[in-house]
């Protein structure tokens, strides 16, 4: 295609415009002293990293108290921090002058954070996406794979988090995303590199860990050009070097490292926060797990049914690694961690979403009903944030743009203003995914309407945020049993008629809907 | 292809509700006052209410399209509807006012889509089975997605999605022949806004030439006994219905004089605050030039040059040029009708049906922007969205539309001055002017050669180029270079200066293409 890479700029001037629109919205904790929100605990990390000795940064100390958003994220996180705490202090430096510069806010100050996230995102997750998609085999036009890239890149989920609520999610999903790249080009190593750096920016990275540690043991055992334990003792070096790298300043001292750990995964929190679309909360409506049992022995349940129900979906992917696979895990393992894990954000979920924007353009249908539903879990939240407009604008935008550029099947002819020169007796036979699909939607729209128009009774204050908790739940539950199945019926390689036949389908429906 | 209209149409309704938080300019109070005024005061106080400096101004169909709104206005926020409310922006009422642009902007969708799909008459069908390279999707999005419109109605704060609908309407009316209809819905722009009188006589020469005359000689030239009395009745019933439906009120009421007065305020200066990019713009520098030359030379004294200086601080006010002679309203207007008359003349002698009407209307917006008085810089946008309609259908208009579109374009960025809104800017006009450049130059299959952007000369693509490089030595390299403290307006006079070269360009290339046109029997035949 000619001047490609015209059309390749206009995604990414795409995706900054619709990220910049969502970062004029408000933020999490705006305005809302003394505790304030995730914004406040950003700009707090670049005060305290920017001020004080690399050594204090996880201790509480007279100058770091932790009780005021002391840093929980793994070291990569605080260097990040310390480098926007330097820009920023030859910015004005007051945004990060040690204790005075709490709850620092202003016109100013937001257009500085809101562009450390745009410059993140444009370093590491649109050209991750990007290049994905540019490898993408099954996309046979560069139009098509630009078209698909620009659609992932404009998923409201991540977008309303990182720009609106306010975190760097797309520093961390974009490192994952690299190692999926790299693992597809077939670069071991350099895939582990990259995934040791995403864990190393989130620990919630963990929930993507088991798949990419089945599929490098079983692809180094699968290996007949070298000596297998030569090729996973090289996998294991690196890791252990890029963690080490990465943790060097702190390997001294071995108490820092055990109080780097305890700040990275504070049990002591609670099995969940807010209300959250998972097992252990909805069951909650039924059962109070915390009062039945101890914290440990709460613990250990979600350790151990996370763990059984990792195994399906880890043993496929250890005895057939395979890209492909991958990816399903990814999707699966991160579903697991969600719903049956200990101490969850709502915004966990964008963990598993990263996954299935990588699988969109296979299964379009399926997987824009799983990201609709996955946005509307982190609704409660939104609201909260005073991000309902941008959550409106983006979710709408997503939808049209997904039907009106991706192929989606026998359901096409449902979607609003499509199929219309389908012949009637197509048009009104319903299918069975339609009316899901549809009566899904219907609900999706009922419990935002609901919970934006009408007052919950006052004993039940948080009516709203349970009843889409245990709505996206349930979704959640039935797609991770539908990812699995996925998982475990997909063909190791797909056959290249398949590809063929996807292929003129999609151009037949293109000619139809002119 | 009419899914794919409406998912155009839905993707930039979204995108105009994501951008409902950003800033908007003081033109969002005048929405407001206007909203309060009609709200609470009967009709005939409409005109004399003054507790807002921003006065009702807009002729009388847009106050009664206030005085509908302000009536689901209450619903959102009733506090929005008191006179004495100044500046008064509740969560609900930005919504609410920001709503009202966006919803309305759907007569400018109907219309474009109307265009898109009856009018168009492209150079070269799209390749059958794609959707985005076929030319009714390429000019829908050109049209819906204008960046102009964008951020004068969306984030300026400003009902042109809205009037240029109505606008386009008649246009379309009367590419199908329905004159009377197109008429009509001109009669009716006249009296949302007055503004549009400057396209008037494009209208009175093709509705004169082939309405009223009905038919002409083989080498295009009028038959003088096919004039029709009926026909000319029918305009003249309709034009003077609607204007007794909007003034006759006032008329009756005997507040006419009072109205008229809102209505043409020529206390104003020569130029609107930022100066637009017109031939004014160029006089003015020429003033100045001379007048710095005059005081390194002696001719002139110090106290001249200190007055001359505040007229580029940015404010709304009469001044005097220092050397050249300073201009009167009355030498704008003579100048205005003086270059509008070769293209009405020609219109007459060559009246090539509905394309030769439309760069009649075009050309006489050009002359309206380029000498006019007092003329706001988002009056290009008059000139643009009607050149659109024609850069689809001839290689050199599409030349013509490319450069014009981008300068013009540019030539609006100062309206926008916040650095929250900087990247929204910057963003939409680059993706604007990319995609008109990539489809455009691919409907007529025309690839950018080297050192040149695909359909333009070498000078032009210097020229657009050296746009890009305005723009970052205003937005970037002046501060940096620490001349802001001491030259406030160069960046503003540069963008001006530099803009109005290209717009008078454009202005005279599309003139000379229409004054070579010679009468094409076939034009004259409607869809």
């Amino acid at each position: 295609m000619e001047g490609g890479l015209m059309h390749l700029f206009l995604v990414v001037l795409g995706a900054t415009l619709l990220r910049w629109c969502v970062s004029l919205n408000s933020y999490s904790g705006a305005q809302t002293p003394p505790v304030y929100g995730d914004y406040e605990a950003q700009r707090h990390w670049m005060e305290i990293t920017y001020n004080l000795p690399i050594t204090e940064w996880y201790v509480n100390t007279t100058n770091n108290d932790l009780l005021y958003w002391g840093l929980d994220y793994p070291p990569l996180t605080a260097y990040h921090s310390w480098l926007c705490g330097a820009v920023a202090s030859v910015v004005n430096s007051t945004w990060v002058s040690l204790w005075d510069s709490r709850g620092t806010e202003s016109y100013t100050h937001k257009l500085f954070m809101r562009s450390t996230v745009i410059v993140a995102d444009l370093l590491v997750y649109i050209p991750a996406v990007i290049v994905y998609f540019t490898l993408t085999r099954k996309l046979t036009s560069t139009r098509d794979r630009l078209l698909t890239s620009l659609v992932v890149l404009l998923y409201p989920g991540i977008v309303l988090i990182d720009h609106g609520h306010f975190q760097y999610n797309c520093i961390s999903l974009g490192f994952t995303l690299w190692a999926v790249i790299a693992l597809e080009w077939g670069h071991d190593l350099l895939g582990s590199v990259a995934f040791c750096l995403a864990l190393n920016y989130k620990q919630m990275e963990l929930y993507h860990a088991m798949p990419f540690f089945c599929y490098l043991l079983g692809s180094s055992f699968r290996t007949k050009t070298e000596n297998r334990f030569f090729k996973l003792a090289k996998i294991g070096l690196v890791v252990i070097m890029t963690f080490a790298l990465c943790w060097l300043p702190f390997l001294y001292d071995k108490d820092l490292v055990l109080q780097l750990l305890q700040r990275l995964f504070p049990f002591a929190r609670g099995i969940y926060e807010d209300k959250v679309a998972n097992v252990w909360c909805s069951l909650a409506v039924v059962i109070k797990l915390k009062q039945l049992l101890s914290l440990d022995s709460v613990i250990r349940l979600c350790l151990c049914t996370t763990l059984a129900a990792l195994l399906p979906s880890s043993l496929d992917l250890l005895l057939r690694p395979t890209v492909e696979r991958l990816k399903l895990a990814l999707v699966n393992s991160s579903l697991v961690f969600f719903l049956f894990s200990f101490q969850v954000h709502e915004k966990s979920i964008l963990i598993a979403t990263l996954p299935v924007c990588l699988l969109l353009h296979e299964r379009p249908f399926e997987c824009m009903w799983f990201l609709l539903v996955a946005t509307l879990s982190m609704f409660p939240l939104l609201i909260k944030d005073g991000l309902v407009l941008p959550y409106i604008g983006t979710t709408l935008l997503f939808y049209t743009l997904m039907v009106s550029s991706l192929d989606m099947g026998p359901v096409a002819i449902y979607l609003p203003g499509s199929g219309t020169t389908e012949s009637p007796s197509k048009q009104w036979t319903p299918s069975l995914k339609a009316v899901m699909f549809w009566s899904s939607m219907l609900g999706c729209v009922g419990l935002s309407v609901a919970s934006l128009t009408i007052m919950p009774p006052t004993n039940l204050p948080d009516l709203f945020p349970v009843l889409i908790s245990l709505y996206s739940c349930g979704h959640f539950l039935l797609f991770t049993i539908y990812f699995h199945w996925w998982q475990l019926s997909c063909d190791v390689e797909p056959s290249k008629s398949e590809v063929k036949s996807r292929t003129t389908q999609k151009s037949n429906t293109k000619k139809k809907r002119l | 292809m009419a899914t794919s209209f409406w998912n155009v149409a839905a993707t930039f309704t979204f995108v105009k509700l994501l951008l409902i938080p950003s800033y908007h300019s003081t033109d969002f109070e005048v929405h407001r006052n206007w909203l309060a005024v009609t709200h609470s005061l009967p009709m005939n106080k409409w005109y004399y209410e003054k507790t807002s400096e921003w006065t009702l101004d807009y002729p009388p169909f847009f106050a009664l399209f206030e005085f509908v709104l302000s009536h689901f206005a209450r619903a959102f926020d009733p506090n929005m509807l008191i006179v004495k409310n100044l500046n008064y922006a509740s969560p609900a009422t930005v919504v609410f006012q920001r709503l009202s642009v966006i919803v309305t902007d759907f007569v400018y969708i109907f219309a474009v889509k109307e265009f898109c799909f009856h009018c168009l008459k492209p150079a070269r069908r799209g390749s059958g089975s794609d959707v985005f390279t076929h030319p009714s999707f390429i000019l829908a999005v050109l049209l819906m997605g204008n960046f102009g419109l964008l951020i004068v109605d969306h984030i300026h704060f400003q009902y042109n999605g809205f009037l240029f609908g109505v606008m386009l309407l008649s246009i379309v009316r009367i590419y199908q022949g329905r004159n009377l209809e197109g008429a009509l819905y001109f009669a009716t722009l006249l009296n949302f806004k007055h503004i549009y009188v400057y396209i008037a006589p494009a209208y009175f020469m093709y509705l004169l030439r082939n309405y009223c005359f009905k038919s002409s000689k083989k080498d295009g030239s009028v038959i003088w006994t096919s004039f029709s009395f009926l026909h000319f009745a029918r305009l003249g019933t309709i034009v003077v219905l609607i204007f007794g439906l909007s003034f006759g009120p006032y008329i009756s009421m005997g507040q006419l004089p009072q109205v008229l007065s809102r209505l043409f305020p020529f206390k104003r200066g020569l130029c609107h605050a930022y100066w637009a990019p017109n031939f004014w713009a160029l006089y003015n520098v020429a003033d100045k030039a001379a007048s710095i030359k005059g005081l390194h030379s002696g001719f002139l004294s110090q106290s001249n040059h200190t007055n001359q200086a505040s007229m580029t601080g940015g404010l709304v006010q009469e001044f005097q040029h220092a050397v050249l002679p300073s201009i009167a309203p009355v030498v704008t207007l003579i100048l205005t009708v003086l270059s509008i008359i070769p293209a009405v003349v020609h219109h007459w002698r060559y009246p090539n049906g509905p394309r030769g009407f439309l760069r009649c209307l075009i050309l006489c917006a050009f002359a309206s922007f380029v000498f006019g008085w007092h003329v706001h810089e988002k009056a290009i946008l008059m000139i643009i969205i009607p050149l659109s309609l024609l850069a689809l259908e001839k290689k050199r208009d599409a030349q013509v539309f490319l450069v014009l579109s981008t300068t013009g374009h540019l030539s609006l960025f100062p309206l926008l001055f916040t650095q929250a809104e900087t990247p929204i800017k910057i963003c939409l006009m680059l993706m604007y002017t990319i995609y008109a450049f990539i489809t455009v130059s691919g409907l007529f299959r025309i690839p950018s050669g080297r050192l040149r952007l695909p359909l333009l000369t070498k000078l032009e693509s210097l020229y657009v180029i050296g746009l890009l490089a305005l723009e970052i030595y205003c937005s970037l390299l002046h501060s940096v270079l620490g001349l802001q403290q001491f030259y406030p307006f160069i960046p503003l006079l540069l963008t001006s200066v530099y803009c109005a070269v290209g717009v008078i360009y454009c202005w005279l290339m599309f003139y000379w293409l229409t004054l070579t046109e010679k009468y094409v029997e076939s034009n004259v035949k409607l869809e």
